[in-house]
């Protein structure tokens, strides 16, 4: 979050990390983010911490979001973080949705995360959270799109944690 | 007769689209086509169910979903519920196995044995099953894009363990182009992957011919945003296209077609779903009947599971999810349901624990011992709604079906990304409809409660689990033949570039201890992996 206004609308990439294949309420996010104004990029499924970082750095995002259903989001974002840090990107708005329990809430914002949304949250209160939390000077655009880069992205208020 | 609905009142129309008049009359069913899909049970086309008797001459098979940590740990679970009255097994396997990934794997970091039970080889298997008598506890394995590993490795562990693979029942998931369209466990290209299933499907035709091969999954693609005729008639595209690449390779449709089972999603409207099953049973007879020329009865029956879970049951207030279970339950019975693994109330939090499990397993006891749920068969039949509602949901499905083979075939549909972006545009309508209050969900936008924390006992996850097993694999590849296993992975490529079946190779392999990792990295040598397409 830097004082820097950027023109241009919000711009989220959007992770599914690890292993974990349940991506509607990924893709659920991504249209309600794009419906907003937001320029998402969707990471697709199977994404290493590297390739997130990598993805973050490469696109300039403002947010980085990510979905996890599968309940190894802990291990994940310990890993994610110090990439993260050494990117550079320790100044943007960092998100996580999904089958989060809440006793590892507080472990996540320890490590950055400063918006969690876990399974019943509402697609409003994470746009709306994004824009607050979004000092960069962007703003909803007329311009929103989405990106696939090669693989899928954010918390479903309908999935849960059993992978029948 | 003189009841008015008020002129401003909102019209009612199920999920899949079909207006719902408030009473149903013989003057509706004659319209919707009467009863000349209708039969007697165990008839053509089975609309009333695929067997003449069904429950009264055996219930519904009781198969709840499990698997955790390791093999040991699961076998525990399993001996659990076989103990508590559980008829089947249904096998959850973790990610890294799932991927076809072994446990030391960098990706399966963090994900060994979490969501289900870590398999790296037959090993792990033969301490899975344990104890287990496989000729009375038929084992369902939800596996999909390794199934071609997992269903040889269960074979091979049957028939070490002395078990006559000929007469051998058991059902693998291994549909591979739902896991395309929702739940995401692919490994290779589509193609390959197709003729994947067709090489698990010829294989045990001809050497396992009382397995299922493929349980086809309307399930998940219901869960990815497809409504209720759009589920059943794309389980009936997908189904279509594994029978096709069986057939091209000049197998006859009555050698494999009765080994074909299907699973299917149950929340929503209970009348819906009952006539959807009906109406199923009826199309895909028709399907095998007359598209196929099928001649035995046996290779017309739409043999199900159901159970539930996912997007019906809810975060908030999750003992409510006891009760939709006890109706999930009642709808698969009504329904003439062949299994069930009904869910089980703590699932939005965790893996079920003990206690969870076994109420659901009481909950279809219920139905059993208390409720008269097997006494009769169909007893829904003749109902002018549910025949009415019946056939209208099945010529909802035809069109659906008609519409996919104008527009090329669910093959192409779900390799362009098509079929995912359909259904995914449709889960964010329903996101917003339960937002706003349009599609109610008690607890979660009416009738809510400040709620403490919900008292679930969440499932531990044990980091030396997986050390444990990383241990186990590598004291199987110290072990074992190495030289052998190398000659046995040559041939699983060598018949993978041949294009030949390359399940004997695989089943020679897993023999040899090779590991899921090892034998999915042979194929991937030749299929390439999947890329996935994201369409919004």
């Amino acid at each position: 979050m830097t004082d820097t206004a950027r023109a241009g609308p919000i711009k989220v990439v959007l992770g599914k990390p690890g292993l974990d294949g349940h991506d509607q309420g990924a893709k659920v996010v991504a249209r309600a983010l794009m419906a907003a104004g937001m320029e998402v990029i969707y990471t697709g499924l199977r994404q290493t911490p590297e390739a997130i970082a990598r993805i973050a750095l490469e696109e300039d995002v403002d947010v980085i979001a990510l979905s996890s259903m599968a309940g190894s989001h802990l291990n994940f974002c310990r890993k994610l973080k110090p990439l993260l840090d050494a990117a550079g990107l320790d100044d943007k708005l960092w998100l996580i949705g999904g089958n989060i329990p809440r006793q590892d809430h507080d472990a996540l914002r320890a490590l950055g995360f400063k918006g969690i949304f876990a399974t019943g949250a509402r697609l409003d209160d994470i746009t709306a959270f994004i824009r607050e939390n979004v000092v960069s000077g962007a703003g909803p655009s007329q311009a929103a799109n989405c990106t696939p880069s090669g693989g899928s992205a954010a918390a479903s208020a309908a999935s849960v944690g059993v992978h029948k | 007769m003189n009841d008015r609905l008020p002129a401003d009142a909102a019209p009612v129309v199920n999920e899949s689209g079909i207006p719902i008049q408030p009473l149903y009359t013989e003057a509706d069913l004659k319209a919707s086509g009467g009863t000349a899909m209708l039969g007697q049970p165990g008839e053509y086309p089975f609309t009333r169910g695929i067997h003449s008797l069904m429950y009264r001459k055996q219930p519904w098979t009781m198969r709840q979903y499990a698997g955790f940590g390791n093999a040991a740990d699961t076998n525990a679970r399993f001996q659990y519920l076989i103990a508590n009255g559980q008829t089947g097994l249904n096998v959850a396997f973790d990610l890294p196995t799932q991927c076809g990934l072994d446990s030391d794997a960098p990706l399966a970091d963090g994900e060994v044995g979490r969501v289900g039970m870590a398999i790296d080889t037959l090993r792990d298997f033969e301490i899975a099953f344990e104890g287990i008598d496989l000729d009375r506890i038929t084992v369902s394995l939800t596996i999909n894009g390794a199934a071609a590993i997992l269903i040889a490795m269960y074979l091979a562990m049957a028939e070490r363990r002395g078990f006559d693979v000929r007469t051998l029942r058991g059902t693998a998931q291994n549909d591979i182009l739902k896991e395309f369209i929702g739940r995401g466990t692919w490994i290779f290209p589509v193609l390959p992957s197709l003729r994947l299933v067709g090489d698990t499907i010829e294989y045990c035709a001809a050497h396992a011919p009382k397995y299922s091969p493929v349980s086809v999954c309307g399930y998940h693609i219901r869960e990815s945003g497809a409504n209720p005729a759009q589920e059943m008639a794309y389980a009936f595209c997908i189904a279509r296209a594994y029978a096709d690449e069986v057939l091209r390779r000049g197998l006859p449709i009555d050698e494999f077609a009765g080994r074909l089972s299907f699973n299917f999603n149950i929340f929503g409207n209970l009348f819906e779903q009952v006539a959807k099953f009906r109406a199923g049973r009826a199309l895909w007879a028709k399907i095998v009947h007359d598209q196929y020329g099928a001649t035995k009865p046996g290779s017309m029956w739409m043999r199900m599971i159901a159970g539930g879970g996912g997007s019906g049951l809810t975060f908030e207030q999750p003992e409510l999810n006891i009760v939709r279970g006890a109706y999930y339950a009642l709808i698969s019975a009504l329904s003439g349901a062949q299994t069930m693994a009904l869910c089980c109330y703590d699932e939005a939090y965790t893996i079920p624990s003990e206690h969870a499990q076994r109420i659901s397993l009481r909950t279809m006891q219920l139905l059993i011992e208390e409720m008269g749920l097997c006494d009769t068969v169909d007893p829904l039949g003749g109902s002018y709604y549910v025949e009415t509602l019946t056939n209208q949901m099945r010529a909802e499905m035809e069109r659906i079906i008609a519409d996919v083979d104008a527009r090329g075939g669910i093959v192409g549909l779900v390799a362009d990304g098509s079929v995912q972006a359909q259904v995914s545009a449709q889960a964010y309508a329903r996101q917003r409809d339960i937002e706003a209050g349009r599609y109610r969900k008690v607890g979660v936008n009416c009738y809510r409660v400040d709620e403490e924390d919900p008292k679930v006992e969440f499932h531990p996850y044990d980091e030396a689990d997986a050390a444990a097993q990383i241990a186990r694999l590598a004291e199987v590849r110290r072990t074992r033949d190495n030289a052998a296993v190398a000659r046995a992975l040559d041939a699983v490529r060598h018949a993978a570039v041949a294009g030949a079946n390359t399940m004997p190779a695989i089943v020679a392999a897993v023999k040899t201890y090779a590991s899921v990792g090892e034998i999915t990295a042979a194929l991937t040598e030749v299929h390439g992996r999947y890329r996935e397409p994201v369409k919004f």
